[in-house]
């Protein structure tokens, strides 16, 4: 299942809320392909491995870095957009790197992928329970409260998180802090 | 029990660079790399350490000790503008995939990101043109980095390795076992990767059924020594063999079935064959863009088959239709039992015309010609010089007129293209190869960059016979500016020359004139004859001649100018290729 069919069904369609269709369209168009990368973990391997994106002129949107199991390695989740020719041979020049075990792309496969997002939305007494419920629906926590504001905590596809941005665009939002989404390959497979 | 002896950081470097066959250290010495050079004279070994003038001078010494010996040579810097200066010659190797490690001192430790006293982030700046860099975190941590070091520069698809070593590292104790064992397990050499059967079996397919194949060689037959087997493998199967530059030598020149070389200036045959066959099978070459052309349009009515070593180039400038990774060797072994004699007849016959009609030549009347001058020397050496370009008109003329017959006998900045290039590398060449001749040619522009090596050459007495061709121009690009610019001169004028024999003199250096077509037998001959040294021979060349053939940038292989165009012929446009 690819991001894009993620996007067609997971995002409120069109709605003046979050996304005119003109930015939608462009979403589709512009796959962000999500890699998994294991590395030794060594000072410099995130510069080089940046690097090499960087130079082909391609934009890292989101990535998240931890030690592995094994603490001398650790593992990479990237979400890479730009022209989807030329991203084959920059992940076989980032696997090619001496610190990189491997660098696999995951866009095209069933892994599963979580992010999670805090948002912050300026609201009193009057629509707290329009915002509660719209939190309940997501499944999201309710962190913090006070007179004037909410803060939420959400856990899930990124799609879905950004349909819950959309959703809230009638509150004003304060802060938004994403993770970037982390990834796993399901059963056998590994990530 | 016998008691640990107890060595410091550089004695450590010392011994280690030992162990790994360090012939040569390149380098120049400055106040972080004291204890590394005072473990020189502490430390008895075999390395011999070769004081420069510049830095630059030091990594281009190392790279052409590489280039013509197949074995790495070590560079030895101080920190900050010492490590920078290194720069332009590990990006010169890593483009051409030489192999190289590069020492550079640094600031003490803690005192590394306060902007201490010539402190450079080396380790980040060097990032982008390194095959792998460190920065020592401890002095124990030397033995199982130099080790790793050298087994990544050398192996796989070679390149430069660049250690940075803060001065507490080299000045501390160093307690760690010398034989520490590697420790990267990311890298992957593809050296001894099974060769995929199914990919070997589609490409002797290929070959069978190809009426006018074509081999294209480049630089990885030499790296891997895979050249008898090539040799073997062509003259069995009859197919002709185009060679990229640097690929110039993995298979003989002067053999009936080589085109010489392809590309911008390469020879017409060659670019013919290129646009003619219809199965190209290229063993080690990266497809550079000097000899593409155009890729959209780059040898399109063929099959391309793509052999390399490195699997991120398959695919980056020319998607082929069958591919195999591996080493060049191993490939041409598994792929020679399942090729029989083709029948390339007619097809080579075909080239046999070409060859006739379009010959590399140059004409003899008028002014002092560089082809001349090449020429002569090619013919006075019999061919069997290392010669050693720098950038520019002559070496493109060099590598027309000084037929290659074997490997790492033409030594040229092919990827990056470094002007300064060829005195340095020839020094390090002679080094490596004290017994052979080595020629170094030169632009009057691309000497002057690194001059200072001249005393490098004097003070080891080093018999390089250093060509200057001089037009007083940088020519190669006074070419494009009367080709495609109307001939509007900008930036190209070399008014201010020294007087290149003098300037050899006061290094002690033997130098000749040579102005006269009718001198260039008698001059060469001295030259090669002189014995005490090197020699410099700076030769008044016609200011104004053309390379050709030549693909104009960016323009499709079929758009060659095989000569000069005609007077009041069509204005050419401007390239659209990259320089």
């Amino acid at each position: 299942m690819s991001l894009v069919t993620d996007l067609l069904t997971f995002r409120p369609l069109p709605s003046d809320l979050y996304l005119d269709r003109m930015e939608l369209n462009m979403i589709k168009k512009k796959t962000i392909h999500t890699l998994s990368v294991y590395v030794s973990n060594k000072p410099g391997v995130l510069a080089r491995i940046a690097q090499t994106f960087s130079r082909r002129g391609y934009n890292i949107e989101s990535l998240v870095v931890s030690t592995a199991i094994d603490g001398r390695f650790s593992r990479m989740t990237i979400g890479v957009s730009g022209a989807i020719e030329g991203l084959g041979q920059i992940i076989k020049q980032v696997d090619k790197l001496i610190d990189v075990l491997h660098c696999t792309d995951h866009t095209f496969d069933d892994a599963v992928t979580k992010e999670m997002g805090l948002v912050k939305i300026s609201v009193g007494s009057e629509g707290r329970g329009e915002a509660l419920q719209i939190a309940e629906h997501f499944g999201c926590k309710t962190v913090d409260l006070t007179d004037t504001s909410i803060m939420l905590q959400v856990v899930g596809d990124p799609a879905k998180i950004d349909a819950l941005m959309g959703m809230l665009q009638k509150f004003r939002l304060i802060e938004v802090v994403r993770t970037g989404k982390v990834l796993m390959s399901r059963g056998a497979e590994t990530t | 029990m016998a008691d640990k002896i107890t060595i410091d950081g550089g004695q450590a470097i010392i011994k280690c660079l030992e162990a790994q066959g360090v012939e040569y250290i390149f380098g120049y010495s400055g106040g972080s790399v004291i204890p590394i050079f005072d473990a020189m004279i502490t430390t008895p070994s075999n390395i011999k350490f070769v004081l420069v003038r510049h830095e630059q001078g030091a990594t281009h010494m190392a790279d052409g000790y590489a280039r013509a010996t197949g074995k790495p040579a070590v560079v030895l810097v101080t920190s900050g503008p010492g490590a920078t200066n290194v720069i332009t010659g590990i990006m010169t190797a890593h483009m051409d995939s030489v192999p190289m490690i590069c020492l550079t001192g640094q600031s003490v430790s803690w005192m590394i990101g306060k902007d201490a006293f010539q402190e450079a982030d080396i380790f980040d700046i060097s990032m982008p043109v390194v095959k792998h860099s460190y920065l020592l975190k401890s002095s124990n941590e030397i033995p199982r980095t130099i080790r790793e070091a050298f087994h990544i520069a050398t192996t796989g698809r070679p390149g430069p390795v660049l250690i940075d070593i803060p001065k507490d590292m080299s000045a501390g104790p160093m307690t760690a076992d010398l034989n520490a064992e590697m420790d990267i397990p990311g890298y992957k050499t593809h050296e001894d990767d099974q060769i995929n059967q199914e990919h070997i079996l589609a490409i002797a397919e290929a070959l069978a059924t190809s009426q006018k194949p074509l081999f294209l060689i480049g630089h990885g037959v030499m790296i891997s020594g895979a050249q008898d087997a090539l040799r073997a493998l062509v003259e069995k199967i009859q197919v002709p063999v185009t060679t990229t530059l640097l690929g110039k030598g993995a298979f003989p020149e002067t053999h009936e079935l080589s085109l010489g070389w392809l590309g911008m200036h390469g020879s017409a045959y060659a670019n013919k064959a290129i646009c003619d066959c219809d199965l190209l099978v290229n063993i080690g070459s990266r497809f550079d863009d000097r000899i593409l052309g155009d890729p959209a349009q780059f040898c399109k009515q063929a099959t391309i088959v793509h052999i390399d070593i490195d699997p991120s180039e398959i695919g980056k400038m020319i998607q082929p239709d069958i591919y195999c990774i591996g080493d060049a060797l191993k490939v041409i072994n598994a792929l020679d039992p399942h090729v029989g004699a083709l029948n390339t007849e007619d097809w080579l016959k075909k080239l046999d015309g070409w060859k006739q009609r379009y010959p590399l030549k140059f004409k003899r009347q008028g002014g002092l010609k560089m082809q001349h001058v090449i020429d002569e020397f090619y013919k006075l050496s019999e061919g069997e010089a290392i010669v050693v370009t720098d950038v520019g008109q002559h070496q493109m003329w060099a590598g027309q007129f000084y037929k290659t017959d074997k490997i790492n006998r033409f030594l040229s900045s092919g990827g990056a293209g470094t002007m300064g290039f060829g005195l340095p590398a020839a020094i390090g060449a002679q080094f490596g190869c004290p017994d052979d001749l080595v020629i170094c040619f030169s632009g009057d522009g691309g000497f002057q960059m690194t001059l200072f090596e001249l005393a490098t050459a004097a003070l080891y007495k080093l018999p390089i016979k250093i060509v200057i061709l001089n037009n007083h121009y940088l020519g190669m690009v006074r070419q494009w500016q009367e080709l495609f610019y109307d001939d509007r001169k900008s930036g190209v004028d070399l008014e201010g020359n020294p007087d290149f024999v003098k300037l050899a003199e006061s290094y002690g250096i033997k130098g000749f004139n040579l102005r006269r077509p009718g001198d260039v037998k008698r001059i060469v001959k001295a030259a090669l004859d002189y014995n005490e040294g090197p020699c410099l021979i700076n030769c008044e060349v016609e200011k104004t001649d053309n390379v050709f053939p030549m693909v104009p940038a960016g323009k499709p292989i079929e758009d060659m100018l095989i000569d000069a165009p005609k007077e009041g012929s069509k204005k050419l446009e401007k390239p659209t290729g990259s320089t």
